[in-house]
């Protein structure tokens, strides 16, 4: 009897049919583009034929897979769950296994199959959480965004010369790391080999969780065995040769073949059973985009009212405007004439690099319009610098500026403007005539406008006919509102539920509009004329999907104005401004010198500093022999301009750090004590180092973090959802016991020194007990002393006795009370100075800053967000815009108690509170908050410091950082805050 | 130094001339507990609704008023408040929600403020919100906790965890089909309008009720086959409610298992002594310490109840004592760790395995932040001393689907089945004395 096996995947169906001994008869792998149930029919007619079976003859089936789950359920079969599947295989074929790593479409799994210590038979699995995103589907994704097949992208990452730092952890945040490296003109090998560095860092970060993977691996699923480069990778990293099998696509199928069963099937009952498959049909869905046809007319016919004048280039005479829009996925350029009216435009994807897309277009202007001059001309968005510089426009201009120039020029009463765009929510309220109010999507929730893209690609449609699918349908499946990776899980749920094509895309266009309203913006929807404005204007690309539109309309209850060029508006606002700034004569290339137009780029590592910035150097050159540089990927002015140019920084980060840099050690009889520069320990480190020197020890700081310092501690990480500081906290300690530091003082603090400032003085749980998960996780520490007992140093006035048991307990009470209280009261004194420092530094700055007439931003986080490992160096480049930049604890203790509309319960907390509402007089100041991803205690207090700048009428800005942090995004913020104050 | 007005704006308070007339909406978590302290509060003249509204319109609603990475039992409490409030189906004028508030340094502290806030945006500013706490971090609300109030809302919980228990380890095995169900019923019925009447909460009325429970359970017919027992741990919410946890208890046992989901007496131990292990770690006031072992005593009485009875009746895996908890985590976690479920948390899985139950949900929302230490955070210590321990964790949020998180509970269950052969014993500890305390006591 044949033992037929099926693993239905998030993407491919996969199949194995096996003899009664096990021996592989038969195999297939297909995509099933989400068409499960006639895929399923298909593929056993196939089996049926090839075997020559008849109806009535018997065969055992059982299924597999995610989507096979549901399938199973519904149709009353077997189900082996996957992974379980997948060992069955394993030890039947390859019996010598220590380890599998088995990637997917959208899962990535690790088995273990021998213990760690002892080394026996034994099994302990790992599945990516909800977060860490997919695999096989972000590679293909990824390869789309290079503009190339996943094959395509393996062979060119053969011939790489550099790792780029791609985020490891979540698909969407990697794609953004991505597209400025695309933008900058980094190598597409180069991008390509860092992707799959990418995915395996993602896997040993989120799935190994301090198990180390060695012996004879195994590598399963479609990515490892599509991609050799992936392999090598892997090999690379693990510093292993993994083996990927014959037959690697199959295993879990197989696994399901060989799954012990009782139940027997005829294969034509079985055939019938699949193809009659009902699906539950009981996902979640809302009410339709439109009832009717007519509504449909009715709203494009209202919808055509809203166009731009135009004109035709051949009149423009006088000369015309150049505006440049080189956005994350897509390019446009607009010609204007004098009075606005638009000539010419183009609107295409930038295919990873626009460069070469903007040389061609030039060179047919200038061919097909030989008398018509450019009088100015500007660029705007990710590409501004490079374009810029590339082809000598006149003027850059920020994003959100040009999209505020566009709306006003259309509907100049606008006070609201929403742009969702490829990859960039960007909303802002207008008042007085200026950008008042600006809102960017977060790193996790990108991917809106591309998503749609992405996801209309995975199911073969083209953007425009797959949204417009949605229109009619009759019960939209409700998505939630939170990032890609979700969405992607969502629609894997609600197929499984039986929810068409033209129900999930309607869903997908009303969840882009609910991520936009909820997460974005913030926004209620009572009353959207208040919350929002009274004059809406939307663009962006996404907009142009009619699906779209009509779910945001429906979602806030009023009618918005959505210009014919939506997708335009960059580039139209940008020739504006470039019509406003025009100078004497215009230094964009000529057709000449478009002719001789030669662009070079070079990858190097800056030595500027200890940042080591990975640079992309791009070279243009032209006939005249002048070179124009143009270098992205650095965090400072150094390499661009040759020098430091700290003689005019105003940076309180640096000095703070410097404090920390200056604390000095001597050799003392108790010996070493490694102190792991992390989380509160960047505050806390004058108090606890004074102390510790005063009984004796000679105290070691971790050294500085690094990329290097964290990848060293990450496989020990257990929990990958947590804020990055903490995860940063793993590879100190590692850092510390590589020197061959054997004892560690790490303590766990429930509370905080109180400042009186809040209601309480707790830490953050993370912040508090970090050290026990560091105690439990961090494996080199055994045969160590850790010293991560609790301590109370809220309690300055006893705090000397109870440490004093503490520190005995480990020291054969070495230490008696009132050695002990004369070392902890000079550790309040370093504390008290070190506090006082800070202040004084920060009073010192503000008035340097003033005289210089600097703008002076408060930028808010937490100690440990003076670690440029943590805050990128987003401190200097707030300096490098030319504003002074000073810390919420120099300020926060000018303020007194106040009511917050919170439980003020945390000590940091209680500073960011006081310090927003320090500015609240002071016009040459604002506040920019740092807010670590995955801080759930900022969930809280960002909401609430908006609230306290807004009553005050300040503008609210927070950045969100993480790992790895996308400082281009970041520095439109800072800019759009710069244009706006 | 300058004068500092504030941004805040007032929430209207909850009066005591509110008591006769005003509804108080409760977003339920566990519905027998829940339902049985209704009544309690019902005999002090309170007008409790349990709010069982579920659905999207929830999820929906609180993803609109509160911040998308607040925690997920806030987003769906809230939301389920304000779900209500849409229904129509309260008189706006006399209705009020009330909302747990445990204090410590959790965000959970703060769901009050982020329900007032999000009241506020949802157009009910004049909606009381009444905290619910122990603590007294509510000033100026006429909600007020007495001892004799408090002692029948413990007695509520207790009879809750009693017959909680009783139900997940009889129902598996009855041979009558339903039996447990109809006893669970009889009996919540029963203690509820016990209650109401401000009756069964005296020591003896107590001991009898909870005698009378366990006699009829253990009076249903079992057939003990061999199924796989898995336990069920987390955050407080997402562990019980199944709007959060989607079904997590009801879908364990579609798939034939025995379902352990500890009680939540101990919990409310560990609020408590969290208070003595403070002043014990960092010295403080003896009065105040004093009080709460008081306090914690009081607790440990009406445990001690439930203990005995069950002590009768040796076919029921009986959990362990407040006491015995924290005696078992030892040398695993430190007892200073105490925001969120702390090391409570910690404890109930070396509990579980220990008795039986090692295959484990450990169930929380998606970025909770204690959870990041006492849970999965200590899973691989756990491993290391309990080889055999099969703990999944599972995030919930509004946006985590349903097939992953079955997806991977499946696979919990599929290692499970396996060693169902190998019989409990492999469960227990290989040492417990090597550890290395790292925690003073």
């Amino acid at each position: 009897m044949l033992n037929i096996g099926l693993d239905i995947g998030s993407t491919t169906i996969k199949s194995a049919v096996l003899d009664e001994n096990g021996k592989l008869l038969y195999n297939s792998y297909e995509r099933h583009f989400s068409e499960v149930q006639s895929k399923a029919v298909a593929l056993l007619e196939r089996i049926k034929e090839k075997f020559s079976l008849k109806d009535t003859d018997e065969v055992k089936i059982c299924i597999s897979g995610s989507a096979g789950m549901g399938f199973a359920e519904d149709i009353g079969f077997p189900f082996v769950q996957e992974v379980y599947a997948t060992r069955t295989a394993v030890l039947k074929h390859n019996p010598d296994t220590d380890a599998v790593i088995e990637l997917g479409g959208e899962d990535a799994k690790i088995l273990f199959l021998t213990g760690e210590e002892s080394g026996e038979k034994e099994l302990e699995v790992r599945m990516n959480g909800s977060c860490a995103g997919g695999t096989g589907a972000f590679i293909d994704q990824m390869a789309t965004l290079l503009g190339i097949t996943p094959d395509e992208m393996d062979i060119q990452a053969k011939s790489y010369e550099k790792i780029y730092v791609i985020a490891s952890r979540c698909g969407v945040f990697a794609k953004s790391d991505i597209q400025p490296l695309l933008n900058q003109g980094a190598r597409i090998p180069d991008i390509s080999a860092s992707i799959f560095y990418a995915v395996v860092n993602q896997t040993v970060a989120g799935l190994a969780q301090g198990r180390v993977i060695k012996g004879n691996v195994l590598y399963l699923g479609g990515p490892l065995t599509f991609h050799s480069q992936l392999r090598e990778a892997f090999d690379g990293t693990l510093k292993i040769k993994g083996l990927c099998p014959e037959n690697s696509l199959c295993y879990v199928a197989m696994g399901a073949a060989l799954a012990p069963q009782d139940r027997v099937f005829a294969i034509g009952e079985a055939l019938e059973a699949v193809r009659g498959r009902k699906a539950s049909g009981a996902y979640k869905s809302t009410s339709p985009l439109f009832e009717s046809e007519e509504e449909y007319k009715e709203f494009t016919e209202r919808h055509n009212l809203d166009k731009v004048e135009r004109g035709e280039l051949s009149e423009a005479k006088d000369g015309v405007y150049l505006g440049i829009d080189a956005g994350s996925t897509t390019l446009k350029c607009a010609f204007i004439d004098k009075n606005g009216r638009l000539l010419h435009s183009v609107y295409m994807p930038n295919s990873g690099n626009p460069v070469p897309l903007v040389l061609d277009f030039l060179k047919d202007f200038y061919e097909k319009n030989p008398g018509i001059k450019i009088l100015g001309s500007a660029s705007t968005g990710y590409g501004e610098e490079i374009i810029k510089n590339a082809f000598g426009l006149d003027t850059g201009i920020v994003e959100t500026v040009a999209h505020f120039y566009a709306a006003r020029h259309f509907k100049p009463e606008v006070d609201f403007i929403l742009d969702i765009g490829g990859q960039d929510i960007k909303c802002f309220k207008i008042a007085n005539g200026a950008i008042d109010n600006i809102f960017l999507n977060e790193a996790c929730s990108s991917g809106c406008g591309s998503f749609l893209q992405t996801f209309a690609g995975a199911l073969k449609y083209n953007i425009a006919d797959f949204a417009k699918l949605g229109l009619f349908a009759k019960s939209p499946v409700e998505l939630g509102s939170r990032c890609t990776v979700f969405m992607n899980s969502s629609v894997k749920q609600a197929q499984k539920d039986g929810a068409t094509i033209d129900n999930i895309s309607a869903g997908l266009s009303m969840s882009v509009v609910k991520n936009a309203l909820y997460k974005v913006i913030r926004a209620t929807t009572k009353d959207a004329s208040v919350s929002l404005g009274k004059h809406i204007v939307v663009q962006g690309g996404t907009f142009f999907n009619d699906a779209v539109l009509r779910a945001f309309e429906k979602e806030i209850g009023m009618n918005v104005v959505r210009p014919d060029i939506a997708g335009l508006m960059g580039a139209y606002g940008a020739a504006l401004y470039a019509m406003e700034k025009a100078p004497e004569k215009s230094t964009v290339l000529d057709s000449d010198a478009l002719n001789e137009f030669v662009h070079e780029v070079k990858a190097i590592t800056c030595k500027g500093c200890t940042n080591h910035c990975k640079l992309t150097v791009n070279t243009f050159g032209g006939k005249d022999g002048a070179k124009r540089r143009y270098i992205a990927g650095n965090r400072c002015d150094t390499p661009v301009s040759g020098k430091k140019s700290e003689d005019e920084e105003i940076n309180l980060y640096e000095y703070k750090l410097s404090l920390l840099n200056s604390l000095e050690s001597k050799s003392g009889k108790m010996g070493k004590i490694g102190i792991p520069l992390g989380l509160n320990m960047y505050e806390l480190l004058p108090f606890w180092h004074t102390v510790l020197t005063e009984i004796g020890f000679e105290v070691v700081v971790s050294p500085a973090s690094n990329r290097k310092l964290y990848l060293d501690g990450q496989q020990t990480i257990p929990s990958d959802t947590v804020c990055f500081p903490a995860k940063l906290v793993h590879g100190h300690v590692e850092a510390l016991l590589s020197q061959g530091i054997d004892t560690v003082f790490y303590p766990c603090l429930s509370y905080n020194i109180d400042e009186g400032l809040g209601d309480n003085h707790y830490n953050c749980p993370v912040v508090a007990y970090y050290p026990e998960v560091i105690n439990a996780n961090v494996r080199n520490l055994k045969g160590k002393t850790f010293i991560c007992d609790y301590l109370g140093i809220h309690r300055p006035k006893d705090f000397y006795k109870k440490f004093t048991s503490v520190m005995n307990k480990y020291f054969d009470g070495a230490f008696t009370e009132s050695q002990m209280k004369k070392a902890v009261d000079k550790g309040y004194n370093a504390y008290a100075k070190y506090l006082n420092d800070v202040r004084e530094k920060g009073k010192e700055y503000i008035a340097k800053a003033r005289r210089t007439g600097k703008q002076i931003i408060i930028l808010a986080g937490r100690p440990y967000h003076v670690d440029p490992e943590i805050n990128h160096g987003i401190d200097k480049l707030i300096c490098g815009l030319g504003a002074a930049v000073i810390t919420e604890d120099s300020v926060s203790h000018e303020m007194e108690p106040f009511k917050v509309g919170v439980l003020n319960q945390w000590t940091y907390h209680s500073r960011l509170y006081a310090a927003a509402k320090y500015i609240a007089d002071k016009s040459d100041m604002n506040l920019v908050q740092l807010v670590s991803f995955g801080c759930g205690l900022d969930a809280v207090t960002t909401d609430e410091t908006r609230s306290i700048l807004e009553d005050e009428n300040k503008i609210y800005t927070q950045i969100k950082i993480d790992e790895i942090t996308n400082l281009g995004a970041v520095k439109i913020r800072l800019r759009s805050l710069f244009s706006a104050i | 130094m300058k004068e500092i007005k504030t941004h805040v704006k007032p929430s209207l308070p909850f009066k005591s001339s509110m008591k006769k007339d005003y509804k108080i909406l409760v977003p339920d978590m566990l519905p027998i507990h829940f339902s049985i302290l209704t009544e309690v509060m019902a005999s002090y003249g309170y007008d409790i609704e349990l709010l069982k509204n579920v659905g999207p319109s929830v999820q929906e609603e609180g993803l609109k008023y509160v911040h998308n990475d607040t925690c997920y039992p806030a987003l769906c409490t809230i939301g389920q408040m304000i779900d209500a409030l849409n229904s129509g189906k309260y008189d706006l004028d006399h209705t009020a929600v009330m909302i747990t508030q445990t204090g410590g340094g959790c965000r959970a502290s703060n769901y009050i403020h982020l329900l007032r806030k999000a009241m506020r945006k949802a157009g009910y500013p004049n909606v009381p919100v009444i905290s619910l706490n122990i603590s007294g971090l509510e000033k100026g609300s006429s909600f007020k906790l007495t001892l004799p109030m408090l002692i029948k809302m413990l007695c509520a919980l207790c009879y809750g965890d009693l017959i909680t228990l009783l139900r997940n380890q009889t129902e598996p095995y009855e041979v009558e089909k339903g039996a447990s169900q109809t006893v669970v019923e009889r009996w919540t019925k029963n203690i509820a309008e016990q209650l109401k009447k401000g009756k069964g909460w005296t020591t003896k009325a107590f001991d009898k009720n909870m005698r009378g429970i366990a006699a009829d359970f253990a009076a249903i017919e079992r057939n003990i086959v061999p199924k796989v027992k898995v336990g069920v741990v987390g955050e407080i919410y997402v562990k019980y409610s199944a709007l959060a946890n989607n079904g997590l208890e009801e879908f364990l046992r579609s798939q034939d298992c025995e379902v352990n989901v500890p009680g939540v007496m101990s919990f409310i131990c560990f609020k408590i002594d969290n208070r003595i292990e403070d002043i014990k770690l960092y010295g403080g006031n003896p009065i105040k310490d004093k009080v709460c072992k008081l306090l914690l005593k009081l607790v440990t009485n009406i445990e001690t109840v439930m203990q005995n009875v069950l002590s009768e009746y040796k076919q029921y895996e009986k959990p362990a004592t407040y006491a015995e908890l924290k005696e078992m985590v030892k040398g695993v976690i430190g007892y200073g760790a105490k925001m969120g479920e702390g090391w409570l948390l910690t404890a109930e899985m070396v509990e579980l395995i220990k008795t039986g139950y090692g295959n484990i949900v450990c169930a929380q929302p998606f970025g909770c932040l204690p959870n990041h230490i006492v849970g999965k955070g200590m899973i691989r210590k756990l491993r290391t001393l309990y080889p055999k321990a099969n703990i999944v964790p599972i995030d919930y949020d509004p946006g985590a689907t349903r097939v992953n998180q079955e997806n991977r509970i499946k696979l919990m269950l599929a290692v499970a089945a396996e060693r169902i052969g190998e019989g409990s014993h492999a469960h227990q500890p290989e040492e417990t004395e090597s550890v290395r305390t790292p925690e003073t006591v």
